[in-house]
């Protein structure tokens, strides 16, 4: 135990050191494990393996698209069926899960210097009914009719009648009731991130101590925890509309000259819900992301992050902002036209803090020392790319240019852009960077830059011409893009380019997992702290970091998070729990 | 070295795409240029902070590399720079968000002489009405649907007896007046999108939306569907032909009224009229059979 002197302004010790409950065989130690790190694997796992349908999913609909009329088998329903299967695997059971049950698991107890999140019987919960909700939906697959065609966005009336893929048979109560498990099994979990960071830092490590990763997904966590239950509440209602017959977003309906048994029930409350869940769901994704990326350039341009109180206070501001923007979604669904107003300017607001970001980013580059490893290169990409479809949120969120655009590919582009591309872009530097704590190994270099170079440059040329598809006036969710006035023979042959890149950035993907799996056991070793960085997870006594994480004592934080290139320092990194002070010191209080 | 020079070459290829590509919107028929110069503004402002933005990182990247004994510079804050950017970025959105805004008002706010033109949206085919020499539209109810009564006018509305009833064939208008579009669906929600109007809005049962424009140029136009309504969703083909006043009146003279069609002799004829639902409970396969041969 080091001794503290009260001169450092740092507490004691307030709980004695106690055994730890340890599992005692393989089950409790791979299985039913309750240690962070192992639920942490488990829910990333498990988040690929549905990720890798959901890309299989996107190839199929780029085949139909690209090439109309060539692939019998995707008819019409296959087709709804399968872009409404990728969008929610891909926002809900795959970013979602990854971001906050995988790396929010693995780095929040390492990062905050405690032993593990503070319910571990919960979060171990937490995962097996996340994986519970992954089997429902997947069984949608084998369900008679099939998975629910209904678009991921779920809109009632269609999404539960019989013109609708699903929409009478199973699909869409397989879908509903895997929604609902996800938000308990994210509830237990989303708990334990925000009593962990909130209540099991260890001593010295306030809260404008940590770094910018746990703030994003603490953040993020907040918000999931308010936002889930608008979309609980709304699966529960259609699946009772479905079910029981009653009328909660069903208004009298004439479906195909047969009067259906509903009356007076309104279909835009149903956008309401899902929308006031939805929009944060976009920074629920967004913001971990964010944390991530900034301490990736921090770290890897050996500077530190520029701004840091600044950072913290957007991604505060940001998380409550989204709270009151989600209308911008529905600015052509037929609501009061003057929430229009309202809703562009809170959405327009919210470009001002995340700007901020981008040139706090782009300013940790500036007078570094920038190594160009794979996370960094995985860092410059998001940065070009979520600002390039952060910007063409401006079109979208200012309400009379949306008009035009929206429910054109135009969307499709600019979501795929910031929320699809941007984030997994974080989410690939964030394991290359991770990887070597988690297996003590590093993954390939080669393999690793091919695969950064194909997706980086792939996407782009995916989702940047796609946007003036849209601009042409190309609606999205269309199966079949036949007879239309609109479209030019060489935007057909754009969709056909487009579809090929798809399936080059699809095949880089296969190289990515080869890489995964072979350096487990072949990758270079890379002992304590490859990156040379200043976070708790690199100061564990033993890597992989053992069940407790930092063996009998509990580190001591005597310093902020980005300790890098301090003047007068021997090394360009100072770890957070290294005492001792090297001049004035400079660090946000 | 090479990532600094991919960081310009996507700025120079994403500026070099937009200005040469084929692919850019349709000839506009409709008084909305308002919105395409609203755009254009916006493609100008955005366009130039992903260029600044990208090139400073590949100036980063080049100038800041890192080289053997380099060391970065330990600069926490920077009030003043923060503060700055801060200032330029809130300017630069307020000059995005007050024309549009502005538009958006025109957009909301209908001229009091435009005529009334109501859409029903269904699954999967668009139909119209039209009032009448009285210049209003009769009520409407979805529950008052039947085989003949596809638009589900209320009988007992005086109003509704001389609205022309335009089933699942192509709406005319006549070039330079402006019209109010009341939408209404009687199943799903649908979306009334011409591409070269820019105008779109959604149909919601059970509601009536509405969106305002003047045609401005004659010739013929498709009307796409641009909300998710089911498989049939990329069939949901109609068209509107933008008239001279001369062809339009004469068109207008060959369609019938809501009392006319439903007056017992004529419900032999409702045949005649592409697409339409003779039986309740046609099944799905039969529909998109019909829809997809027009």
């Amino acid at each position: 135990m080091v001794d503290i002197t009260p001169a450092d302004g740092i507490p004691p010790a307030e709980v004695a050191e106690v055994e730890l409950y340890h599992p005692h065989s393989w089950w409790t130690k791979y299985v039913f494990s309750q240690d962070a790190k192992v639920i942490a694997i488990q829910y990333s796992a498990t988040a690929t393996g549905i990720g890798l349908v959901a890309l299989v999913l996107s190839w199929l609909m780029r085949l139909q698209l690209g090439f109309p009329g060539t692939f019998d088998f995707i008819t019409p329903e296959a087709y709804y069926q399968f872009i409404t299967m990728h969008g929610m695997i891909m926002v809900i059971y795959l970013l979602t899960a990854l971001f906050l049950g995988g790396f929010g698991n693995y780095l929040i107890p390492l990062m905050v210097g405690a032993r593990d999140m503070v319910f571990p019987y919960v979060n171990m919960l937490s995962y097996w009914i996340y994986l519970l909700a992954v089997l429902v939906l997947v069984s949608s697959f084998f369900a008679p009719g099939g998975p629910t065609g209904a678009g991921w966005t779920l809109y009632p009336p269609q999404a539960i009648m019989s013109g609708t893929p699903g929409g009478q048979d199973w699909g869409i109560i397989l879908m509903l009731s895997s929604l609902i498990l996800f938000i308990i099994g994210f509830t237990m979990g989303g708990l334990n991130y925000v009593v962990t960071v909130l209540q099991g830092r260890t001593r010295g490590m306030t809260m404008m101590r940590l770094p910018l990763t746990v703030w994003g997904i603490f953040t993020a966590t907040v918000m999931a925890l308010l936002a889930f239950p608008a979309l609980f509440v709304a699966s529960v209602m259609m699946l009772l509309d479905r079910v029981l017959g009653t009328s909660f977003f069903m208004p009298a309906i004439s479906e195909m000259g047969e009067q259906l048994p509903h009356n007076g029930g309104s279909p835009i409350l149903f956008q309401h819900l899902f929308w006031f869940f939805g929009h944060p769901e976009v920074y629920i994704v967004a913001l971990p992301a964010f944390g991530i990326v900034s301490d990736l350039i921090s770290t890897h341009a050996r500077k530190n992050i520029f701004g840091y109180r600044m950072m913290v206070w957007a991604i505060v501001g940001i998380g409550a902002l989204s709270f009151v923007v989600w209308a911008h979604h529905m600015y052509v669904s037929g609501m009061h036209p003057y929430f229009g107003f309202f809703f562009a300017t809170t959405t327009l607001i919210i470009a001002i803090p995340t700007a901020i970001k981008v040139y706090n980013w782009v300013l940790t580059l500036w007078r570094g020392d920038i190594h160009l490893t794979i996370p960094m290169l995985f860092a410059l990409a998001f940065i070009v790319t979520f600002v390039n479809g952060g910007l063409t949120g401006l079109f979208l969120g200012n309400v009379v240019v949306d008009v035009p655009l929206s429910d054109t590919m135009f969307v499709v582009a600019h979501f795929h852009m910031v929320m699809g591309v941007a984030p997994i872009l974080v989410v690939f530097g964030a394991i290359y960077h991770w990887y070597p704590k988690a297996t003590g190994r590093m993954l390939n270099e080669t393999l690793g830059r091919f695969h950064f170079w194909v997706t980086f440059l792939g996407a782009y040329l995916i989702f940047f011409p796609m946007h003036y598809l849209g601009l042409m006036g190309v609606p999205r969710r269309y199966a079949e893009l036949t007879d239309m006035t609109i479209m030019t023979e060489s935007a057909h042959h754009l969709n056909s380019f487009i579809s090929i890149m798809a399936f080059i950035v699809g095949f880089a993907q296969m190289v990515f997992l080869f890489n995964l799996i072979w350096s487990i056991r072949h990758g270079r070793e890379a002992g304590g702290n490859p990156w040379r960085a200043t976070t708790l997870e690199w100061q564990t006594p033993q890597t992989p970091p053992a069940h407790g994480n930092f063996g009998k004592d509990l580190p001591i934080v005597y310093r902020w998070a980005y300790d890098y290139s301090v003047p007068g320092a021997k090394e360009d990194f100072i770890p957070q729990n290294m005492p001792g002070s090297f001049g004035p010191s400079r660090e946000p209080a | 070295m090479a990532v600094a020079l991919v960081l310009v070459l996507i700025v120079v290829g994403s500026v070099l795409f937009h200005l040469l590509s084929p692919w850019w919107w349709t000839p506009i028929a409709s008084n909305w240029a308002y919105i395409d110069n609203t755009i254009i503004i916006t493609f100008w402002i955005t366009g130039f902070v992903f260029a600044a933005v990208v090139l400073f990182m590949a100036y980063c990247v080049f100038r800041f590399r890192h080289r053997e004994g380099n060391r970065a510079a330990y600069e926490p804050e920077n009030k003043r720079l923060e503060s700055w950017l801060t200032i330029v970025t809130a300017v630069g959105v307020t000059a995005l968000l007050v024309p549009g805004l502005f538009v958006w008002s025109r957009f909301v706010h209908v001229p009091s002489d435009a005529t009334d033109v109501e859409v029903v949206g269904q699954q999967w085919q668009w139909s119209f009405r039209l009032p009448g020499k009285d210049g209003k539209l009769g009520t409407s109810d979805t529950r008052d649907v039947t085989a003949d009564n596809p638009l589900g006018v209320i009988a007992s509305d005086p109003n509704g007896q001389d609205d022309v009833v335009v089933e699942a064939a192509d709406l005319h208008l006549p070039v330079g007046k402006p019209v109010k579009m009341l939408l209404r669906s009687i199943d799903v929600l649908h979306d009334f999108y011409v591409p070269e109007f820019r105008a779109k809005m959604d149909m919601i049962p059970g509601s009536v939306t509405y969106f305002w424009f003047t045609p401005t140029k004659t010739g013929t136009f498709q009307v796409l569907c641009a909300e998710l309504c089911g498989q049939g969703h990329p069939l949901m083909h109609g068209v509107v032909m933008v008239d001279t006043q001369q062809d339009y009146v004469a068109w207008l003279g060959q369609q019938q009224t809501f009392a006319q069609l439903s007056a017992p002799q004529q419900t032999g004829s409702a045949d005649q009229a592409p697409g339409k639902t003779t039986a309740s409970g046609l099944k799905i396969a039969a529909r998109l059979e019909t829809v997809g041969s027009r």
